[in-house]
């Protein structure tokens, strides 16, 4: 008798998952942001629709603040693959003048939240996938894989339907979509582990090189481009290191370390003593900020 | 202990030593769901925190805040506080917003675990119930001092209602019975009677203190009476004993590939046994059968399958499959059903009643079903059956079930995945009920529709019409028996056949035995309907006058006949209006108390949202309001009918 490794039974119900909205969603969209959950998340659609490719875009909310090897990497995945990448940009917030470093929270709500709000009814789509993991954050952990939003794309935690068994229920009333979570069940440690395994390949941000920073407020901040304001008395600095998570360069703090491969960064995990999220400036307001965020159409 | 020591965990060394080796270890490490079960009071929380900080789940920036909370909120005298970990589902109580499943996460060098983590109280059936339906494993907490309760038992019941078997009993705070054996052992004596009877007999009894750590991951030397394993090397080596893989193959198909002309291929998740490349299989419920000609595996071609894996199959005939289409083994095929007897644990404020109809998602197929009769209720506490017309939330009852269509099924207890379903309502779209087939019912197996020769459009040609159903609906004293009967009168003078159900008339004799509850309000619509669509298919026009409050029975008296047949009017009053006028005097009773259940008084009036005709009775005579339905039946061909009509 054959007993299914843990990644073998994360891998199917991933599958299962991408399938089932197939078949029961109108217009369903890959939201890719790049990072290694997309990745692993775009690697598992290919598995579920082989030989077919899948059968939905891949969309990109764009901030003008991303990495820029990870728009290289997004472009080349995207022509490698031959599937169709939307890129979306929140034009009109971009013109307000918005810097990720303008005190508040208009930043991250003009260019990420309103930018998916505005791209998801521009385009139309009534199911996107999204790769948001269970153990990543206190409101995940509860959850749904299929996670409903109404027509404003808010979302609602007291008001979630019960999910038995692998039967999700995939109904909307007009003007509802569905954020769609095939990853809900894999930890970090599970979505590197299953990278190397299948040699899945990431943006190169996430291994160690020397890189330009500035140490601000404690974080290693890298100066991907002349944009970024320098502070009195910043110096600009190389140093070797890596980004646990990717974001809007400015805001997404990295961490010195000498690992270079999946392997390397796998065992400085396992060793590691933060967080994943740590470095994240977008979740540092407020301990029930990813609440209120998802709340309000952040994914 | 510090924080990140991982005595039962390992692989500390290995990971600086080898990563390669370690990570060929976990690799090959297997998955164990597993639900908690107890309240707060009971330590589910400390349990479950120290399980996750034990296994290095905290890191230092949540250690760093559960130290402060620990200082702050505390129960633990300034020392940490472990259930502050997990204080998800507390805050929410505290917070009065609803309490949910959590899913938590840690992993040892040998398994992964997922824990839903659920609340223990009854008004939580629900969410209960959804943890236990993926759990392979039940940990059932007791505290030492107060031994098996309520709780305990309906806990217990309701692990073993879902299939989940394998029991783990961990009767906890131990340190505050002096770890007394004699305590223990009581405990367990006392829960094996007691789980007998609900045939639960894979019982492992841990003694354990949570906040002290005994037991919980290492053994604890202030137990020497106890020789077994603790929790976390019990959940580590509990057999994955997974009968899904020794059963007969099948796999609801999910989704159906053609990227070309050359490749159809049947997606789906295998729900039990193998499959390999040239088996002989049926598809069901047609019965045709073929061989397998590939077997993709996650998108990679392969010769043998297992339970478990998302595959995709190609046959090796022509054969018609779709969406919610069973494949299964060819000589050992499941049964093919439309009634059942059933388990539903209702999930909605709104209660089930008897009769509506509802949508049913199993496997992958979605089909109408209407519950009837509603056998008996069971009381999670004392597993007593009680009498039922309806369920309400956290209910859970023995139905009738039938379906719109036939299925492929398993017993439940047999199959999660061919034998558990969902309700869905059809107008708001939200689960309502969870559900667990039992058996399907002889009849309908051998009741089928007879086939006759002279059928509704024979008889309609006769007296050239179009049969159909006019369904009036509007308040008592709203007018609709008085325009009815306006209406038979012009068709019965332009020599058409009809006939009129009142709802007083049919109250005093085919359902004289109905009182006006819920419950018997839509069983009362469904045996009109069914009388109105035998009458539609005896050709005739048939007016039915009932108040008939709630859309969704008259939506399903909508479904009983042809797109086209049911034309829905609303003879829409004001309840003031109505009221006013009261020609039989029941407002004033209903006002004075002497009639219970009367619609706009204290039972709910649901208004149509699209009706086919919406009567103003405050502007239009009731004559006026009958021209316009002659008029518009004549519009639709149901009277002056062109004989080429198809049916």
């Amino acid at each position: 008798m054959t007993v299914l490794t843990h990644l073998q039974r994360l891998e199917a119900e991933s599958i299962h998952i991408f399938r089932e909205v197939v078949a029961e969603c109108e217009k369903p969209v890959l939201l890719y942001s790049i990072g290694k959950d997309s990745s692993l998340m775009l690697h598992l659609a290919l598995k579920a629709f082989a030989p077919a490719k899948p059968p939905f875009p891949l969309l990109q909310i764009a901030s003008g603040w991303d990495f820029r090897e990870m728009l290289e990497f997004r472009d080349a995945t995207a022509r490698r693959l031959g599937l169709e990448l939307l890129v979306y940009t929140n034009e009109e917030g971009a013109r307000s003048g918005v810097k990720p470093w303008t005190p508040g929270t208009a930043y991250a709500d003009l260019m990420l939240t309103q930018a998916l709000r505005q791209a998801l009814d521009q385009y139309g789509f009534d199911a996107a996938f999204g790769g948001g993991r269970r153990d990543e954050e206190k409101s995940r952990a509860k959850e749904r894989i299929f996670s409903f939003r109404s027509a404003q794309h808010r979302w609602d935690p007291k008001n979630q339907r019960p999910e038995l068994w692998q039967l999700y229920n995939a109904r909307k009333n007009r003007g509802e979509s569905i954020r769609v979570f095939p990853l809900s069940n894999w930890t970090e440690l599970d979505v590197w582990q299953y990278i190397h395994l299948e040699s899945i390949p990431v943006v190169p941000l996430y291994f160690a090189r020397p890189r330009p920073v500035v140490r601000r407020e404690g974080r290693l901040i890298m100066v991907d481009d002349e944009r970024l304001p320098m502070r009195e008395g910043e110096r600009v600095e190389r140093v070797s290191v890596r980004f646990r998570t990717l974001g809007c360069y400015p805001l997404t703090g990295a961490t010195e370390s000498a690992a270079a491969s999946v392997t390397d960064v796998i065992r400085e995990m396992l060793q590691a003593t933060g967080s994943e999220r740590e470095g994240r400036a977008v979740d540092h307001d407020g301990s029930a900020s990813m609440e209120r965020k998802k709340q309000e159409g952040y994914f | 202990m510090a924080a990140g020591a991982v005595p039962a965990a390992g692989g500390s060394d290995l990971i600086a030593a080898d990563i390669e080796e370690y990570l060929r270890r976990h690799q090959h490490k297997s998955l164990l769901r597993f639900i908690t079960c107890g309240s707060v009071d009971d330590g589910k929380s400390s349990l479950i925190g120290r399980l996750l900080y034990e296994t290095k789940m905290i890191f230092s920036d949540q250690l760093a805040q559960l130290e402060s909370d620990s200082k702050r909120v505390g129960t633990r005298g300034g020392e940490i506080d472990f259930a502050l970990l997990v204080d998800g589902l507390a805050a929410e109580r505290e917070q009065g917003i609803t309490i949910d499943v959590a899913y938590r996460f840690f992993s040892t060098e040998r398994r992964k675990f997922i824990v839903a983590d659920t609340p223990g109280h009854e008004q939580y059936t629900r969410n209960m119930v959804t943890g236990a339906s993926t759990a392979d494993l039940a940990v059932i907490l007791i505290d030492a001092r107060k031994g098996v309760l309520t709780q305990t038992r309906r806990h217990s019941f309701l692990v073993s209602l879902l299939g989940t078997n394998k029991i783990v009993l961990a009767i906890n705070k131990m340190d505050l019975v002096d770890y007394s054996e004699q305590a223990f052992r009581d405990i367990e004596r006392d829960f094996r009677t007691f789980a007998a009877q609900i045939e639960l007999s894979d019982i492992t009894a841990i003694p354990v203190s949570a906040v002290r750590g005994d037991n919980v991951v290492t053994s604890s030397s202030r137990m020497p009476w106890y020789r077994g394993t603790s929790l976390l090397e019990h959940l580590e080596t509990a057999a994955l004993m997974d009968s899904a893989a020794t059963r007969p193959f099948r796999l609801p198909i999910q989704w159906v590939s053609r990227p070309n002309a050359e490749f159809r291929g049947f997606a789906g998740m295998i729900a039990s046994g193998a499959v390999r490349t040239g088996d002989r299989l049926r598809v069901l419920p047609s019965g045709r059968t073929s061989s397998v000609a590939r077997i993709l595996s996650a998108g990679a071609d392969t010769a043998v399958a297992v339970a478990g894996e998302s595959v995709t199959l190609t046959l090796t005939d022509e054969v018609d499959v779709s969406r919610g289409d069973v494949l299964a083994a060819a000589e050992l095929s499941p049964t093919v059903a439309d009634q059942f007897e059933a388990t539903i644990i209702w999930m909605h404020d709104e209660p089930l009643l008897q009769g509506r109809t509802y949508l049913c998602k199993v496997g992958a197929k979605t089909v109408t079903a209407t519950v009837s009769p509603i056998k008996y209720r069971i009381n999670v506490n004392t597993l007593e059956h009680m009498p039922a017309k309806k369920l309400d939330l956290n209910d859970i009852g023995v139905c009738d079930i039938e379906l719109g269509s036939a299925i492929a099924f398993e017993p439940y207890k047999d199959s999660r995945a061919l034998g558990g379903f969902i309700l869905i309502d059809r107008h708001t779209n939200n689960t309502v009920g969870a559900g667990l087939l039992r058996f399907a019912l002889r009849r309908s197996q051998n009741v089928h529709w007879q086939a006759l020769d002279v059928n509704k459009r024979a008889r309609a040609q006769l007296s050239h019409q179009k049969p159909c159903i006019v369904w009036f609906t509007g308040l008592s004293g709203a007018g609709k028996s008085t325009i009815a009967n306006l209406v038979e009168k012009m068709l019965h003078a332009d020599g058409r056949q009809t006939y009129l159900l009142d709802g007083d008339n049919v109250r005093h004799g085919l359902n004289r035995d109905l009182g006006f509850a819920d419950a018997d309000r839509v069983e009362n619509i469904r045996r009109v309907a069914e009388v109105a669509r035998l009458m539609v298919d005896a050709g005739l026009i048939v007016l039915v006058s009932f108040i008939s409050p709630f859309r969704a029975e008259r939506t399903m008296a909508r479904s009983l006949v042809e797109s086209g047949e049911f034309i829905e009017v609303f003879v829409d009053t004001p309840l003031a209006a109505a009221e006013s006028r009261d020609v039989k005097g029941l407002y004033k009773k209903a006002r004075r108390g002497e009639l219970k259940n009367f619609t706009g008084i204290d039972s709910p009036y649901e208004a149509p949202e699209s009706p086919e005709l919406h009567l103003d009775t405050t502007r239009l005579s009731p004559e006026a309001g009958a021209d316009a339905i002659v008029a518009y039946l004549r519009e639709h061909g149901i009277i002056d009918v062109d004989l080429t009509w198809e049916i």
